[in-house]
């Protein structure tokens, strides 16, 4: 019975700037819609009615990277695919998150060898790595709902 | 052998010294890398091959000399027929004259073959690199480039690799 309850009792809320922020920012964050390998049929499937990742307000796949804030790199990253992931993570507005998904995307998985790269953490700054080969649609589902973890406990003088 | 095969094989060995083996029905002709390009326009516009399907190499570095073997596949539409034609090609200062006179496709496949054995092509139009980046060093499908780029992260090593991995900046 603190004076939240009381202020809520009137119709009023109080919070922190800190949580409306991070609140607002994990309920519709958009992921941009490009696949490079199988993953990214896993990743389709997470985002069709059997998974139905929309339920966490992240199946908005933006085909532009000026309107998305999270880039989910699915599949393996070939050397000359490399400078194209760049590109995009580049033009991504802050704030911007990445997921590597799968094992070729985290750590180069069965290839290694001159054409792909050996984790995509080598071009981008990644965020949540999630393992699997291929992961299955709940193994997505979790890594964002991880980075979502992560985003909510994000600090706003950190950001500075 | 299939009878339908036997005119091309007698002008082949008529014009160009050509060496005929079989496999499994298969056949395959061995020219002299001077012979290709007038070999394939004879196959083109008199043996009736008019397609070129593939063109390909394979090194056999240590084991064989002349180290490397481009493969062209000649396909004949209209007579349901495909023929191998080998040709040999030194290690050292590796090149052949270029068949994109004749067949037009062959631009790409030669620019692959530069790009992954080093071969060259006289008289290329446009002879670049097709599926490696532009600055990339070396020919990877060559017997003699190194095999593995990363070492592979175990628990005794994890710390040592992690420490001098190439991670990127914001």
């Amino acid at each position: 019975m603190g004076v939240e309850q009381k202020l809520a009792n009137m119709g009023a809320v109080t919070t922190t700037l800190e949580t409306v922020v991070n609140w607002s920012r994990t309920r519709a964050m958009w992921p941009l819609l490009f696949g490079l390998a199988c993953c990214a049929i896993e990743m389709m499937a997470a985002e069709g009615a059997h998974y139905d990742m929309s339920r966490f307000g992240m199946e908005l796949m933006r085909p532009s990277p000026r309107q998305s804030d999270l880039m989910i790199v699915a599949g393996r990253v070939s050397r000359k695919m490399a400078p194209v992931l760049r590109r995009l993570y580049d033009q991504m507005p802050e704030p911007k998150w990445v997921i590597a998904m799968g094992d070729c995307a985290s750590c180069g998985g069965v290839f290694n060898n001159y054409a792909v790269v050996a984790g995509v953490d080598e071009i981008v700054p990644v965020d949540i790595y999630i393992a699997g080969c291929p992961p299955r649609p709940e193994a997505l589902i979790h890594g964002i709902m991880t980075l979502y973890d992560k985003v909510n406990h994000e600090k706003i003088k950190d950001q500075a | 052998m299939q009878p339908e095969f036997e005119t091309t094989i007698q002008v082949l060995k008529k014009n160009f010294k050509a060496q005929v083996s079989e496999f499994r029905g298969d056949v395959r002709v061995n020219l002299p890398a001077e012979s290709i390009v007038p070999a394939g326009k004879m196959l083109r516009d008199e043996l009736g091959f008019n397609l070129l399907s593939t063109m390909t190499a394979v090194d056999y570095w240590p084991e064989q000399k002349p180290r490397f073997d481009v493969l062209y596949q000649f396909t004949s539409v209209t007579h349901i027929l495909s023929l191998s034609v080998l040709v040999q090609v030194p290690g050292i200062n590796p090149s052949l004259p270029t068949i994109s006179g004749v067949f037009k496709n062959a631009i790409w496949r030669e620019r692959e073959l530069w790009d992954m054995f080093g071969i060259k092509f006289e008289g290329h139009p446009d002879l670049r690199r097709i599926l490696m980046p532009a600055d990339w060093e070396g020919h990877p499908l060559r017997k003699d480039y190194p095999l593995g780029y990363e070492e592979p992260h175990f628990t005794f090593n994890f710390e040592e690799i992690d420490l001098r991995k190439p991670y990127a900046k914001e």
